[in-house]
């Protein structure tokens, strides 16, 4: 009835996938959930400290719509510390409300009506909602576990056309924790230099890669300053989801249109949320980041008891060297992914989310985050290959 | 304190049950490399044991518990070892700790009733030759220990599900 005020462009988009399993799994009591996409930890005690501070002292006004001048001169800092990467804190960062706002401001921006998106796939759901939003075509390019989730030149050049215009790279990535070598980002950069794409690279899990991998950032490949925003947050690295406080980067023009849209449809950040960002990079920057070290550490832990535990179980699974999940391949048991993870909820009570949710190319897949208690991450193992066994004999 | 030893001490205060081959799977080692590790880290007496923290008030074991400040005088050639070592022998002694500030040990006790606690500090600690004054406090209630909060819900407060 009322459906006809609505927007066609919203209506195109589907609603989350995910939604269906959070309203299942919500109903039961023993479920084990393996199925989000946060940090376990509570944000560090200083940073939240810092925010109760700044309400004690009364700093309850708007910040200007860049956000604080200190915290953006410690993003600047910190990027430049840690990635390599120069941006000015007056002209060329933007502090948004989380890393989700900065992806839709940053299509609203870049992307015109008919304009073709690349997003590499299985990938976090917004990008493609976000393309659309903006009038924008996502095409997504698939990536495979054989190839360590990574996206290739030739596959990206297959999905290009004349009306490409922004690649999305998302390095640790979620779902699959696959990240991106030194020398496949300097191919990439290549393609993207040679077709003159816009990427933007969601840097949100760049702290958290194991086994000495660091991730690099596009930004820092030839020719790909001016043709690159980097996006990150708070929220996985520092264990601040809720306080939603993400940032982005870029040249100057390109900062200057995306902070037009934040300018008049967000104003700024939660002014706490600021206070607390800039209080979790200045204690970084002073003690090397040990509190993102220590949780790091323990992600890791946790990683190898997951990828050994499904060796154990014999369910095949690419080795994620970024972010907090696994994206272990179910193909053998002959179910769709949303099949067995309907199947592992309502038999065995552990949430795992379908690869399918992620992209057409996740389909064989589930995605596990492994970001919870080590004792209920093994009683969840348990219970995944108790299905196991069960589904082998059914068959 | 090698790297190694150090990650082991790390995951072990974190949770000293995981089983051993899982623990190893979480390090990167091999189990029996664990094992030489941890086996030498006890013989070192750099780990002394492995227990629970129990809110005893759940268990409904009711035991009087108190924190004795005490001061003494350190003995010529051995300071305050000697008494220490003497404090330590007692049975209610839990803990013992040489302190800076206005006094010089701190006791942590407990007995099954005040009476007992009582005639611990009247008739065992006070009469050592080394104890000039105590002040005992006793414990009403126990909020944290060992970076253990009591009463405070197993619950995950996060979205079962989210992106």
């Amino acid at each position: 009835m009322s459906e006809r005020f609505i927007n066609p462009a919203v209506s195109a988009v589907p609603p989350s996938a995910i939604r269906r399993f959070f309203d299942v799994a919500g109903t039961m009591k023993n479920a084990i959930s393996l199925g989000v996409g946060e940090p376990d930890f509570v944000t560090p005690f200083k940073v939240r400290n810092s925010a109760i501070d700044s309400l004690l002292d009364g700093e309850t006004s708007y910040t200007t719509n860049a956000g604080i001048q200190p915290l953006r001169e410690e993003i600047a800092l910190y990027l430049k510390e840690r990635f390599g990467l120069s941006y000015s804190p007056h002209t060329e960062t933007l502090v948004t409300v989380g890393a989700s706002e900065a992806i839709d401001i940053a299509m609203r921006a870049l992307v015109s009506p008919g304009d073709e998106v690349l997003i590499p796939e299985p990938c976090y759901i917004s990008y493609g909602a976000c393309a659309m939003f903006a009038g924008g075509t996502p095409v997504y390019v698939p990536t495979r576990a054989e190839t360590g989730f990574e996206l290739t030149p030739e596959d990206l050049e297959r999905c290009i056309t004349k009306k490409s215009r922004v690649l999305v790279l998302s390095y640790p990535n979620n779902p699959t924790g696959g990240v991106m070598p030194p020398e496949k980002l300097a191919a990439i950069a290549e393609v993207a230099v040679r077709h003159d794409l816009f990427v933007l690279s969601d840097e949100i899990y760049a702290e958290l890669c194991y086994d000495g991998f660091r991730q690099q950032s596009i930004a820092g490949f030839p020719g790909m300053r001016e043709r690159t925003m980097v996006i990150s947050g708070f929220s996985k690295a520092f264990a601040m989801t809720g306080f939603r406080l993400g940032y982005l980067c870029a040249d100057e023009p390109i900062v200057a249109a995306v902070s037009r849209i934040h300018q008049y449809t967000i104003m700024c950040a939660s002014r706490q949320s600021q206070v607390a960002s800039w209080s979790a990079l200045r204690q970084g920057r002073e003690n090397g980041y040990a509190e993102v070290v220590r949780m790091r550490e323990s992600y890791d832990r946790r990683r190898r008891l997951t990828l050994d535990s499904f060796r154990d179980m014999g369910l095949p699974c690419f080795e994620p060297r970024g972010a907090f999940y696994t994206f272990p391949s179910i193909r053998h048991t002959g179910l769709s992914s949303e099949a067995f993870c309907d199947r592992l909820l309502t038999e065995y009570h552990v949430v795992c989310v379908p690869g399918s949710a992620f992209g057409s190319s996740g389909e064989g897949h589930i995605r596990c985050c492994y970001a919870t208690a080590v004792d209920k991450l093994m009683e969840a193992f348990e219970r995944i290959g108790a299905f196991l066994e069960k589904l082998k004999q059914e068959k | 304190m090698n790297g190694e030893q150090r990650r082991v001490l790390d995951l072990l205060n974190e949770d000293c049950r995981i089983p051993l081959e899982k623990m190893a799977s979480m390090l990167g080692m091999d189990t029996r490399e664990l094992a030489g590790i941890i086996d030498g880290l006890e013989r070192e007496r750099v780990i002394l044991c492995y227990r629970p923290v129990v809110n005893w008030d759940k268990a409904e074991r009711n035991l009087v518990e108190a924190m004795i400040e005490v001061k003494v005088t350190p003995q010529r050639d051995f300071g305050f070892d000697a008494v220490a070592k003497r404090i330590n022998s007692f049975e209610e002694v839990r803990s013992l700790y040489l302190m800076s500030g206005a006094y010089d040990l701190l006791i942590q006790v407990a007995a099954p009733t005040l009476k007992e606690l009582a005639q611990f500090v009247s008739e065992r600690l006070s009469p050592l030759e080394t104890v000039t004054g105590t002040s005992t406090s006793f414990v009403l209630k126990r909020y944290k220990q060992d970076g253990v909060v009591f009463d405070q819900p197993d619950a995950d407060g996060r979205l079962t599900v989210s992106p």
